[in-house]
């Protein structure tokens, strides 16, 4: 196999959050008060697992389950992985996890008061195709309560899972809706200090994707850490 | 173009949790099987119960019966268990460090609620002679940091590695 031993470049400060954040609780307890220590990169960082839908089969449709709809504002997200350098992430694998309609999770730790949907388990696993483009069908999930604060709420989100080409390109992030009115009021969401890039977890409406008499479409790309630009490409 | 903001795996993300997963041999694996096993605490050294730990290795090299990677939920007290391949030296980062072999390791990349980005670190092995001169462990400094990274031999071939997230503790976390 031929590994590419370029580095990939270093985060760019602000457009990221920090690891402590304490408007957002937990990261309180959770955060290290150490520095972490800058390594270069090896193989271990350079590459990255490989995953093949044979052994991680896709599931691009959550909003079936079994044959049935599930309830709620019927979706299509799609958009594309790309590197800082605009250049596709192709056959990359992506998780995908959300709240159902009401904003409850189908996981018995969420105890929020809104109904579970036997027809949304709310989890899925697509591969971007050789342009890095993904897509999948979902329902539009619902805001829900937490307790981080007095009346904390969570905005509208879907959680998003990547890998691409390096360990050092592992991502998870959340894609958010455009016009939310909790999102200024979000201390994850906030975190970020640099405003565009928080602007950029946001997916836009999409009526080119949205599909007649079916699901309303929303746009979202990554961007994963690019690589080191080589003297070749100067 | 600037890489998207991470964002917290927050505390529900076993709805993508496959329990299979912390065991890289189960594509058929060939090699010596380790298990890697420890507990997860946060700075009021409470075991944090709802992270995503995750180990990626290059050695052996990676096939279809070796992916590399598994991933594994802490429990209610905050332990994990991994069963893998034991890795083989690696070649060392390129530049002006030399090409110092590296002990064996494996890579880890930790999610958890409380946590916007992932926290990143290794694992290596005691008794592995290598850990005297790996170019990474001799990054850290103080030296007296560098056993958080280092696996101790609770039975043969099982290891037990403590994560401390915060604390007196602390394990060493990278940036790379």
């Amino acid at each position: 196999m031929m590994i590419d031993t370029t580095p990939f470049r270093a985060l760019t400060p602000d457009t990221q959050p920090p690891y402590l954040a304490p408007e957002y609780r937990s990261t309180v307890l959770r955060s290290p008060r150490s520095a972490p220590v800058a390594i270069p990169q090896t193989i271990t960082e350079l590459t990255g697992p490989v995953f093949t839908a044979p052994q991680f089969p896709p599931t691009d449709n959550l909003a079936l389950t079994d044959g049935r709809e599930a309830l709620g504002e019927r979706i299509i997200v799609t958009g594309r992985v790309l590197d800082e350098d605009g250049k596709p992430v192709p056959h990359s694998m992506i998780e995908i996890w959300q709240a159902n309609a009401a904003g409850r999770y189908a996981h018995p730790g969420d105890t929020h008061d809104a109904p579970l949907d036997p027809n949304f388990r709310g989890s899925g696993r697509v591969f971007t195709d050789q342009n890095g483009a993904y897509r999948f069908v979902t329902i539009k999930p619902g805001a829900y309560p937490w307790g981080n604060h007095h009346n904390a709420w969570r905005p509208n989100h879907i959680h998003v899972s990547l890998f691409g080409p390096g360990f050092a390109t592992r991502l998870i992030t959340q894609m958010y809706f455009p016009g939310d009115p909790l999102l200024d009021l979000d201390p994850i969401f906030l975190a970020t200090p640099d405003a565009d890039a928080r602007n950029r977890l946001i997916a836009a409406f999409d009526i080119g994707v949205t599909e007649p008499g079916r699901a309303l479409g929303y746009h979202f790309d990554i961007v994963l850490r690019g690589r080191h630009a080589t003297p070749m490409e100067n | 173009m600037f890489a998207t903001a991470s964002q917290t795996i927050g505390p529900f993300w076993h709805l993508i949790d496959d329990p299979a997963w912390f065991d890289l041999t189960r594509f058929g694996a060939e090699g010596e099987r380790i298990a890697i096993e420890g507990r997860m605490t946060d700075g009021a050294a409470a075991g944090v119960t709802d992270a995503a730990i995750e180990l990626f290795q290059t050695s052996p090299a990676r096939s279809a019966s070796f992916p590399g990677y598994g991933r594994t939920a802490t429990g209610s007290d905050g332990t994990f268990r991994f069963v893998t391949i034991r890795p083989e030296p690696l070649s060392g980062p390129a530049g002006a460090r030399g090409n110092a072999l590296q002990a064996p390791h494996c890579g880890i990349a930790i999610f958890a609620r409380g946590l916007l980005k992932p926290l990143f670190t290794r694992v290596y092995f005691a008794g592995e002679a290598l850990n005297e001169t790996d170019p990474i462990l001799a990054l850290i400094d103080p030296p007296s940091r560098r056993p958080t990274l280092i696996a101790r031999q609770i039975a043969p071939a099982r290891y037990h590695l403590d994560i401390s997230l915060q604390g007196d503790a602390e394990t060493v976390f990278l940036e790379f």
